[in-house]
């Protein structure tokens, strides 16, 4: 039998005032098992640790248990007493009798007399208490963020700046993301440009930093510590590594009917194309729905006018296989679609457009020059009516339940923005109330109001006409003067709602990530752990998290990658070893566990079994990743059979504890 | 109070009767609640022993079994408020088997004031203490657990 | 109906579609109809039969079966089809090594039901039209099937077959009437005194034979707990309450959220215990406190035990509900 050694501390008076501990070390002492029981006025000294070790050592003891304080102080203290001893750590078990009993009771026979029970309780787990080993995984050192928006472009760079390798895969063919189509920022309004292209170019200049644009990944294995993805790079036509980005063959391109996504299809741009002036990386992409060449093989005026000869029209996708210690999730976000809102007339106007094509009207670079005029008959709106909310906090099904949080503060910059570049423009704002917290939120609202003469009304919008005459009548409510308002605009601004971007969702499956109802990627813990995923070695970064603008976004992205670099600057990495394991031998392979495991730490595998008469059968068992386990023992419960048990807080350890209590 | 009859209690006796009870809290929330009623000196009867678990959902309904199996009067879960659970979503499923565990052993007849699922933050060391003071206090009214024991079990 | 099944199991073998038909097989009496693999055409023209007596579902067999060599036939009634969907659906059988044929159904006889009736004797039976005629040594007797159903028959939830391959006969509709939660809730609403009574008085009858267990379509571990010596709770004689207590309830607790409500644990228990009702009480619960949800219903809605929603109903409070005041 297990030799089972028993240290009840005195913890000064704070447990022998109320504990009676050398009746309690008696009574223990006498229960089958237990080779030695002492007391002692204070076990976690370093004269109180000796006892234990020479205890340890002397009567060779397998198991461990110490009366003390609770678990969570000194646990770990005893636990390395014994390992120093040659004890496997995880058999010693603490008996908490001074938080749990000694502090809490007075009747000093009572309190005695639950000690002796916590003190049982303890024996019989430990009787059962396996030695266990924390396994240790090297850390690839190399991170992956994918995503190139701010939120990726300000992780990567940080964890570049620590001395880390960092890969970006971005969809588009450049960096750069929503922010790059943005005029101007609140609540400063400084031009977008003037503060993101700087850090663009710092990535494509940062040798640590590999751009992969127009690249997806594909596949993903592997876990923290050792993740082994596949990056799908599509073919552009173009050979990254010849053009020079001179751009002729964007203006010699005869297709010229091809809507200009950038700019949000506001105007048109060639087959070939490079995004906008500043794009990173500045190479051509062919839009193959678009190119004569591709689809008819009748063109290639690009291929004769390119001095560098970088087009190739034979190019096909490849694909590439890498290795990361850690992911970081930076997919960011796109406003939805508002074909579900007739009621507005997008689509029936021209002049009714998002606030993200706004954007575009108003930027320097964009499709007007920066002159704000209406996208139907190219002229000076002189009422531009904005509406807020549309497709946020909807309860009606076709929007969004949650808030965009962005969209009150743009509206406020565009406001601002139109006032003051054009003064004879009438601005209303229509929302259900304006939402601004954050520094300087307020400050911003209140200028557009007080000194910009922005006309906000607290109210809904309920229909948008189109009129023969090209204005759009806005309809609309007066909550506060109890009115309909009847109002004729040149130009209607709806705040669409964001929501994560589309490729986020098969992202999540890949990484094994959690989402909640609305796709924006799940934290591990919403308070206390915002930029991890419940998936070990997958971190968040930006609105793909949640709606963000652009202040929170580079704290989240600075913190996703402080996050990466603890990860990446250890060599090991030791694992809980109290995680889940299955016995195969009665596992019956129904998914029950991996239905219930947050963490993805379970996958099936077909093994071969001995069956009746010599035959060999295959069945279906579950394993557990034990790097990935975190061990929470949902999957125990889950489990019809019982093959899936905790080490650690195994079945037979907690049911030997209720025994114990109960008998 | 259903079925208690009079000797049961021991009310007003000598000798009072105490019940066992038996509280499985998880590590991060509740236990540490626990511990914080013991740090604030929040007094609740001797009667409740805890057991220590990573999560509520590591909680077998047989462990809840074997307890009154082996002569618990009572059994209470406690965990991390929903929402709130060190591992994301464990207490989500324990929510689940609890209702349908209690309402099944309320639907054999057992006493349901016996069986308990209750929320406990870690600073919650009041609501612990005071918690736990009702439970005794309410399976003590209900007196010895005589539908759910294993007889054998009897010393 | 019969003859129908037969030719199409037999052309099947023949065409080597199939290896084997799983199917029913004569008894040393009529009713005493057995669960058999049928591994030639011979075999099946001497001894299958599809009669009012082919109460028992061939679903869970099919965990072992389909193991072997080649592709099984079987054939399910509507409520088999629901365990056999329910057995894919947790990967217990390989869809592909499986051939299944729905077969018509409406309605089951339970010959203790007929011998209650005063009918004995029995060495025929046909139906037709919801009557069946039964051939007995003291001559022809005629009762209705509503009148000698087995009890799981009685609270059929549907005539309609989920995940065949083809079907003979004519496909059902769902039992627009079903009343199967009836008896649940006339015991919900007994005081609790009375319900523990009620359940003292049938579950200490059982015998712990673990026929219910054995013919359960969601007990197909490879190893059962109860037959497990590690898990605690291994296989004891029913020697005092606790223990017929404790098996039942946990026998019904690893199935919730998988069990199809098919019926065959009160079909099969030798002392009539109306096992039904635990299962079914998870049944509704679940379906009171997480929606709708019918297990072998489609392959996709996760089981209402591995899933959850961050408003679900407090323990206390549903225990409280609990389909009463």
């Amino acid at each position: 039998m297990q030799k089972i050694g028993v240290f009840v501390c005195h913890c000064g008076t704070n447990i022998a005032g109320t504990v009676d501990v050398a009746a309690v070390a008696e009574a223990l002492g006498k229960l089958p098992g237990v080779a030695v029981a002492a007391d002692y006025p204070y076990m976690c000294s370093e004269s109180g640790q000796k006892m234990i070790r020479d205890a340890i050592r002397e009567k060779e003891l397998g198991g461990v248990v110490i009366c003390s304080c609770s678990p969570r102080m000194h646990e770990a203290t005893f636990r390395k007493a014994a390992a120093a001893e040659g004890l496997n750590p995880y058999l010693v078990e603490i008996a908490n009798i001074r938080e749990q009993d000694s502090w809490i009771h007075r009747d000093r026979a009572e309190a005695t007399e639950k000690a002796i029970v916590l003190g049982k309780a303890a024996i019989e787990k430990v009787k059962r208490n396996a030695p266990l080993t924390a396994g240790e995984s090297p850390v690839v050192k190399r991170a992956l963020v994918i995503g190139g928006g701010i939120a990726g472009i300000q992780t990567a760079l940080d964890i570049a700046e620590a001395g880390f390798p960092v890969d970006i895969v971005e969809k588009e063919p450049t960096i750069g993301g929503k922010m790059a189509q943005l005029d101007k920022t609140f609540p400063t309004l400084d031009c977008a440009a003037c503060i993101l292209t700087p850090k663009m170019v710092e990535c494509a200049q940062n040798e640590k930093i590999r751009i992969f644009s127009y690249s997806e990944v594909s596949k993903v294995s592997g876990f923290v510590g050792n993740f082994r993805v596949t990056i799908r790079r599509k073919a552009r036509y173009v050979d990254e590594t010849k053009c020079t980005g001179c751009g002729e063959c964007t203006e010699k391109c005869p297709q010229k009917k091809v809507p200009n996504s950038f700019n949000l299809g506001l105007d048109n741009r060639r087959a070939i194309y490079i995004p906008f002036a500043q794009a990173v990386p500045k190479v051509a992409t062919i839009d193959a729905d678009w190119c004569n060449m591709l689809k008819n093989g009748k063109c290639g005026v690009c291929a004769k006018v390119c001095g560098a000869g970088a087009i190739d029209y034979k190019q096909k996708d490849t694909f590439i296989e890498e290795e990361y210690g850690a992911i970081v999730a930076a997919t960011g976000f796109r406003p939805i679609s508002l074909s579900r809102y007739e009621e507005y007339a997008y689509g029936l106007s021209r002049d009714v457009v998002t606030s993200l094509e706004l954007e575009r009207l108003m930027n320097a670079a964009g499709p007007t020059g920066g002159t704000l005029l209406r996208p139907s008959d190219g002229k000076h709106p002189h009422t531009v009516v904005f509406v807020q909310c549309v497709g946020s906090r909807c309860e009606d099904g076709k929007g969004k339940s949650y808030c965009s949080k962005i969209c009150c503060m743009y509206t406020a910059k565009h406001a601002m923005l139109i006032r003051e570049k054009y003064p004879d423009t009438e601005v209303y704002v229509f929302t259900i109330d304006v939402r601004t917290p954050g520094k300087n939120f307020d400050e911003f609202y209140r200028r557009a109001v007080e000194e910009y003469g922005v006309h906000y009304i607290k109210g809904m919008v309920g229909k948008v006409l189109p009129e023969p005459d090209g204005s759009l009548t806005v309809r609309a409510s007066d909550l506060i003067a109890n009115e309909q308002l009847k109002l004729s605009a040149d130009l209607v601004v709806l705040a669409a709602a964001v929501e994560p971007d589309p490729s986020a969702r098969p992202l999540a499956t890949l990484l094994t990530a959690s989402m909640d109802t609305n796709d924006f990627f799940t934290e591990a813990h919403p308070k206390l752990r915002p930029v991890e995923s419940p998936t070990a070695g997958v971190f968040l970064s930006g609105a793909c998290q949640g709606p963000k603008d652009i202040p929170e976004t580079v704290a989240q992205a600075g913190a996703a990658a402080a996050k990466v670099i603890g990860l990446l600057a250890k060599d090991k990495l030791v694992g809980n070893p109290c995680v889940a394991h299955s016995d195969e031998m009665l596992c019956n392979g129904c998914s029950s566990c991996e239905k219930v495991c947050p963490y993805g730490a379970i996958h099936y595998e077909e093994k071969e079994f001995r069956g009746p008469n010599r035959t060999v059968l295959k069945r279906r068992v579950a394993a557990v990743n034990a790097a990935v386990c975190q061990g929470c023992g949902a999957c125990t419960v889950a489990c019809p059979s019982g093959a899936m048990d905790l080490h650690g807080f195994s079945n037979s350890q907690i049911m030997a504890e209720v025994d114990a209590i109960c008998r | 109070m259903p079925m208690n009859s009079p000797e049961k209690n021991g009310v007003g006796k000598e000798e009072a009767f105490r019940p066992k009870i038996v509280a499985f809290c998880c590590n991060w929330c509740s236990y540490a609640g626990a511990d914080l009623a013991g740090t604030s000196r929040l007094s609740y009867p001797a009667e409740v022993k805890i057991i220590r678990v990573p999560c509520s959902c590591r909680v077998n309904p047989t462990f809840i079994l074997r307890a009154f199996g082996r002569g618990a009067d009572g059994v209470i879960l406690c965990g991390c408020h929903p929402g709130d659970c060190h591992y994301t979503t464990g207490n989500y499923y324990t929510r689940r088997r609890m209702t349908l565990l209690f309402s099944m052993l309320d639907y054999l007849g057992i006493e349901r004031e016996r069986t308990r699922v209750e929320w406990v933050s870690a600073a919650e060391g009041a609501k612990f203490a005071e918690t736990m003071r009702d439970f005794v206090a309410t399976v003590t009214a209900l007196g010895k657990n005589r539908r759910l024991e294993d007889l054998r079990c009897r010393n | 109906m019969q003859e129908l099944m037969k030719a199409r199991a037999a052309a099947l073998l023949s065409e080597g579609k199939v290896n084997r038909v799983l199917g029913w097989a004569a008894g040393e009496f009529v009713y005493d109809v057995t669960p058999t693999v049928f591994e030639s055409r011979e075999e099946l023209e001497r001894d299958f039969v599809y009669s009012p007596f082919c109460g028992a579902n061939l679903s869970k067999y099919l965990v072992k079966e389909a193991r072997k060599e080649g592709k099984i036939l079987v054939f399910l009634k509507p409520c088999d089809s629901f365990s056999f969907a329910q057995l894919v659906k947790e990967h217990r059988i390989p869809r592909e090594k499986v051939y299944a044929v729905g077969v018509e159904c409406y309605g089951k006889t339970d010959a203790t039901a007929l011998r209650s009736l005063g009918i004995t004797g029995i060495v025929g039976a046909a139906e037709q039209y919801g009557a069946l005629t039964l051939n007995t040594l003291n001559g022809e007797r005629r009762v209705t099937v509503a009148e000698a159903m087995l009890e799981k028959c009685k609270s059929c939830k549907t005539k309609e077959h989920r995940l065949c391959d083809e079907l003979l006969g004519e496909e059902g509709e769902p039992v627009s009437d079903c009343s199967r939660f009836e008896e649940v809730e006339k015991v919900e609403a007994m005081t609790p005194e009375e319900r523990f009574a009620f359940f003292r008085g049938e579950l200490s009858r059982c015998i712990r034979c673990n026929a219910c267990r054995d013919v359960c379509p969601a007990c197909t571990c490879e190893t059962c707990v109860f037959d497990n010596p590690a898990s605690g709770i291994a296989q004891k004689a029913a020697a005092d309450p606790f223990e017929e207590n404790l098996y039942h309830i946990i026998r019904a607790f690893h199935v919730a959220g998988r069990c199809t409500d098919c019926g065959e644990c009160t079909r099969v228990c030798p002392q009539r215990i109306p096992l039904h009702l635990l299962n079914r009480k998870f049944i509704k619960d679940i379906n009171e406190f997480y929606g709708p949800y019918q297990a072998g219903d489609d392959p996709e809605t996760p089981s209402p035990l591995t899933d959850w929603k961050p408003d679900d109903v407090e323990p206390g409070s549903a225990v409280r509900k609990g389909g009463r005041a």
